[in-house]
């Protein structure tokens, strides 16, 4: 596919794993990638890894955003990315935002999280770091 | 060479990335689709459409619920809006279809309307003959939330499910016109909300003045929640409110209330789908519906194959030439298009 067809779309999958009720910042996420001219795929809360990587295959995303509040990240993202290996879309970017100890990003970049952005992060740093991804990806 | 042995076996990513290539207009993507057309033409086509916030996505996941339970592949194709500014889109309809997850006899595939009027997408007449392709036994399509004309579902599918929900205004306001004469199949969800006896009587009243001998058509009422038969015919023993009319009679499209959000009437609905399935095989409407819809595509095609042939034979300048002086008030827009033809066809 050419990275000049004007119908290519950056497709995101925008999901809420585990238990945590508040998706604010998810949805402030959606909407900016939505106004950079992205297709962002809302799950809603309280999604299972098997959930989020059923949705990224069957709507064929580009790049993985999971929003995570409740500490469970070093628990759901491993899980999320072999999920994600094993259907053969390892080749896709997952991004995380939320609350992350700085002490696990060494971590979270080892398993393969392309970028992690806390609290105050710019819209326009996650625009341009998932626009980099999925054309990295694609 | 396409290889079209990964998506008849049900190879699930093959198929994600085939219905991107074809949202994208890839030349891959034609040459899938020719290789599969032969493959098309086994799965009942359902469109979902409605005003925004009636509980089509609600909706369409508990009939999914009631297919599978029956043993039936099931394919989703959500539309939602994209921003006309943009290009950017939200795609929402997942939220509500959580329940469907971990099932691999369903698919769901969002898809942002691009640019397209009329409730669908450009391509998802091509997305739906994938998923038919793929074996699904019905494919269901929910459109963008509809206003009074996005009509373009009857189009593409052989069922149309018009969904109302009670205070929408008065007298069904948002189905006046367009949306009430495409439908097949009548539902008014949040049947348990206050007005929605009302909302049902508005639509049996339009139903009335567009087929005046309906009330002669029609059986009683029977189930509780299956106010309006779809044929004059006594309903046979039991459950189902009415039956495929003798010697091919009209089709009156039933109303089915529902509470979508508790699965509540969602049988019924599928009820009256598989019935009027049934009464398009019977009476030989499906082969005229599937005419009509084949027609149509290809008039589409015919168009912007045309199109693109001319503006390539003229060249580009020839074309803002004209533009130029449609805008000077020097000729007008027929007149320009058909000083144009004629000069591509000399």
């Amino acid at each position: 596919m050419t990275e000049t067809n004007p119908l290519q779309k950056i497709r995101v999958l925008v999901a809420k794993p585990g238990l945590d009720g508040h998706d604010r910042g998810a949805k402030v996420i959606a909407r900016a990638l939505r106004d950079a001219g992205m297709e962002v795929i809302y799950t809603g809360l309280r999604q299972t890894p098997e959930m989020i990587a059923e949705a990224a295959l069957q709507e064929d995303v580009d790049v993985v955003g999971l929003s995570i509040l409740s500490g469970a990240h070093m628990a759901l993202v491993p899980k999320v990315l072999e999920l994600l290996r094993a259907n053969g879309q390892g080749d896709v970017s997952v991004f995380l935002g939320g609350i992350i100890p700085d002490d696990d990003l060494p971590t979270l970049k080892t398993m393969g999280v392309a970028a992690v952005f806390g609290p105050g992060a710019s819209t326009e740093t996650v625009i341009t770091t998932v626009r980099e991804a999925a054309g990295r990806g694609a | 060479m396409f290889d079209p042995t990964p998506i008849l076996s049900g190879d699930r990513r093959a198929l994600a990335r085939l219905l991107t290539q074809i949202e994208n207009a890839a030349p891959s993507a034609v040459e899938a689709l020719a290789a599969l057309f032969p493959h098309t033409g086994r799965a009942h086509r359902v469109g979902i459409t409605g005003p925004p916030g009636t509980g089509k996505s609600t909706l369409v996941n508990e009939l999914a619920k009631v297919w599978r339970r029956n043993g039936r592949p099931v394919a989703i194709v959500a539309v939602d809006p994209s921003s006309p500014f943009t290009g950017g889109a939200i795609l929402g309809d997942r939220i509500r279809m959580r329940d469907l997850a971990g099932d691999p006899g369903v698919f769901i595939r969002s898809m942002a309307s691009r640019g397209s009027l009329g409730g669908l997408a450009r391509a998802t007449g091509d997305v739906v003959n994938a998923l038919d392709a793929a074996g699904f036994d019905v494919v269901l399509i929910e459109t963008v939330g509809a206003g009074q004309t996005e009509v373009e579902i009857a189009r593409t599918a052989h069922t149309t499910v018009v969904v109302e929900a009670p205070g929408l205004g008065d007298d069904v306001q948002a189905i006046k016109a367009g949306l009430l004469e495409v439908a097949d199949v009548f539902v008014v969800n949040k049947a348990d909300q206050p007005g929605a006896e009302n909302t049902v009587r508005a639509l049996r009243t339009s139903l009335d003045l567009a087929n005046p001998a309906a009330r002669t058509w029609r059986g009683d009422a029977h189930h509780h929640l299956t106010l309006l038969p779809g044929f004059a015919t006594p309903p046979p023993e039991g459950g189902a409110a009415h039956e495929l009319g003798v010697g091919g009679e009209a089709w009156l499209p039933p109303i089915v209330q529902t509470v979508a959000l508790q699965g509540a009437g969602a049988a019924d609905v599928v009820a009256a789908i598989e019935r009027h399935r049934d009464h398009l095989r019977a009476s030989g409407e499906l082969v005229r519906r599937e005419r009509e819809i084949l027609t149509h595509e290809l008039e589409t095609r015919l168009r912007d194959a045309l199109l693109a042939g001319l503006v390539a034979r003229l060249g580009d300048g020839l074309v803002a030439a004209a533009v130029d002086k449609i805008l000077a008030r020097e000729i007008d827009p027929a007149s320009a298009a058909r000083q144009l033809v004629e000069k591509a066809t000399v």
